[in-house]
This record gives C-alpha cells, structure tokens and sequence, in this order.
C-alpha cells in the first residue's frame, strides 16, 4: 500500500521496523476519508491500531472482580461502558467485554495493560484474548453523524435514547459492528477489520447527500 | 422482519439473531442404545404446531447468548422469552402483549404474564446444562 517498510538500518531496531510496516485496515481510504468529510457537518476519520483486549469472566466471580480492579470496574449491563481515564470497557455479553485503550497501551509499545489482566485472570475460568488487530475503529462525528448511521442501523439513535456514553453490539450497513457514543455528537464505530473497506465506503456514501445544500 | 425482545439487549431486529430450531429437544440419554429408527427420530424430527412453537434463538449479532421464545407460527406473535433450560411456560391463551417490552435484566424469564409452569405436562428434559441440547 502506500506505506512500505522503511529500508533496514542497523540503528532501528525490529519492533520499530515491525511498527513502520503495518497497515491499517481503511488506510487505503485516508484520502478518500479526508475528501468526503465536511467540516462542521459530519467527519469521518479512522483511528487506527487501537489496543483492545477481549475479556470473559463470569460476572461476580472472582476472577472478575480482579480483573475490574486492574481496568477500574466491568460495565453492568447492555450498553453500559466503564470508563477509567483513557480506558474504557463496553459490554458485549453478560460475561464478555472489551477493553478499548490508546495505542500506546500494547504490549508491543511497552504496555502494561494486556499482562496486568493476564495475570488478573490467572488461571480462573474465563479468557484475556489480545484483539487490537480484529477491528479498526471509525470516528464520525458532526451534527449530520446520526443521520448518516440513521440510513443502516435500526437502534433508536435519538439522543433521548442513545446517550453518550453508551455502546451497542449491533447492524451497521447490514454488517455486525460496535456502536459506541462517544460524545453528543461524536460516535466510535469498530467494524471488523475485514469489513472496514465496506463500511467505510458505504458511510462516505451515506454522507454524500450533505455536501449539498438543503432542498427546502 | 420480526422485533424480537432479547432478555439481555432489547427489542432488536430478526437479522440480528439466529434460529436454533425447536427447543426441549433433550439428546438421548444413551445413544448408543437407541435403534436407527429412533436416532434418526431425535436427529431429524421435529413438531410443525400451527400455532404456538417453542424455539430456540441466538442473539448473534449482540450479546451471543441463547434464549428459548414461544412464537405463534400463525400470527408470528412472540408470546414469551424465557432462559435456557427452563421449562415452557403455560401459553398464554390471549397472549398478552409482549413484543418490546422485554426487560434489560438478564435474568428475565419472560415478557408475558405466563410465568415458568411447574403445571406443565411436558416430559422432555430441563435439566441438561444452558446449551447443551445445541
């Protein structure tokens, strides 16, 4: 793609060869992403290589409350995101999370996070899997953002509703992805990485309509 | 397209979930004792009600767990929602109204009045583990 391995010098080391190399799942989209967004109206933007950790602990367990002392708390229940500074855990099941921290959190780049659980976990029943590469995640923000994701996902997205702060596992474009709002007018959508083209496309298509000015 | 109440998420639309065909279909207790003729029986024969069915469905798409719906195969009505393992609970004979008003609780058994019968005539197994008849 448009990013290629940067020439093998003695002074970097692998990891960081490692790192330069890899590709995010829209990258071919940047530009594309770039063009389609209007300022003020809806954005779109990918947001890649985020670390998340898939978590399965049985809620109540004590494995779990472990595991909640290392992340600062589990969420309780569907659509409920715990949040703990720039770490935050959306509900996917009554004994499934995921964990969504920067970057900078992978064992990779230095992080602790992804150990830590490992060891919270122990050898409890229940799983601390390393999902950083499963999904990327889109940023679509803009006061139009919900009525672009309005056109494929049958949720009640109306704020009344949808709250900040919340996420859905759920439909997006007929495909399978996480839902979470972020701020008022600001959503995080991780689509699985095979699925990114596809959504990506389909959302720059979708904010098409608002380049245009309004027909009365 | 059917609104189906998961007891964990919500109404959600059909596309979301999948369906696990008939439930309380127990897997024999001794397979290897049973005739041809009754192995293809519990493999491949199931009730055709024309009216209310218990069935099994997955919220694939949400929170991935399994849960056992009584559906009116006529009117598509969705009389009750009610966990894995439990037992059928009593038909309602009006069917209350229960679409969209499933509860966030996980532990719900059901959407309607008819709460899990003890009453019930049913001989099929309960008691194998939550999915094990999968």
């Amino acid at each position: 793609m448009a990013e290629t391995a940067a020439s093998p010098t003695s002074a970097k080391t692998n990891a960081e060869k490692n790192l330069a190399a890899r590709v995010s799942p829209a990258r071919q989209l940047a530009d594309e992403f770039a063009a389609g967004s209007l300022a003020g109206t809806v954005e779109i933007s990918e947001v890649p290589f985020l670390t998340m950790v898939g978590l399965r602990a049985l809620t109540g367990s004590a494995a779990a409350e472990r595991l909640a002392g290392v992340i600062g708390g589990l969420p309780a229940g569907s659509g409920a995101v715990a949040a703990n500074g720039d770490v935050s855990v959306l509900w996917l099941g009554p004994a499934e999370f995921l964990v969504v921290a920067p970057t900078e959190a992978h064992e990779s780049l230095g992080g602790d996070l992804i150990p830590a659980l490992r060891e919270a976990l122990g050898s409890d029943a229940g799983q601390v899997v390393d999902l950083s590469a499963n999904r990327t995640t889109f940023e679509l923000t803009g006061p139009r953002a919900r009525a672009v994701l309005e056109k494929g996902c049958s949720l009640d997205l109306h704020p009344r509703v949808f709250k900040a702060g919340t996420a859905f596992s759920t439909e997006i474009a007929n495909i399978p992805a996480i839902l979470w709002k972020a701020g008022d007018e600001s959503f995080r959508i991780f689509p699985r990485a095979s699925f990114a083209e596809f959504l990506g496309r389909w959302l720059l298509d979708a904010m098409r309509e608002y380049a245009s000015p309004e027909v009365p | 397209m059917l609104l189906i109440p998961c007891p964990n998420c919500g109404p959600r639309d059909e596309t979301e979930f999948h369906y696990g065909g008939q439930a309380h279909v127990p897997y024999p207790e001794n397979p290897n004792e049973l005739s041809d003729t009754e192995w293809s029986r519990y493999l491949f024969y199931r009730e055709n009600p024309k009216g209310i069915f218990a069935e099994r469905w997955v919220h694939s798409t949400g929170c991935r767990q399994w849960f056992n719906m009584l559906r009116d195969t006529v009117s598509y009505d969705i009389k009750a929602i009610y966990p894995m393992g439990a037992k059928r609970p009593d038909r309602s004979p009006d069917g209350a109204p229960e679409t969209g008003t499933a509860s966030t609780g996980p532990d719900s058994t059901t959407t309607g009045s008819a709460g899990p019968s003890t009453s019930t005539t049913s001989t099929l197994s309960t008691t194998a583990p939550e999915g094990a008849t999968k």
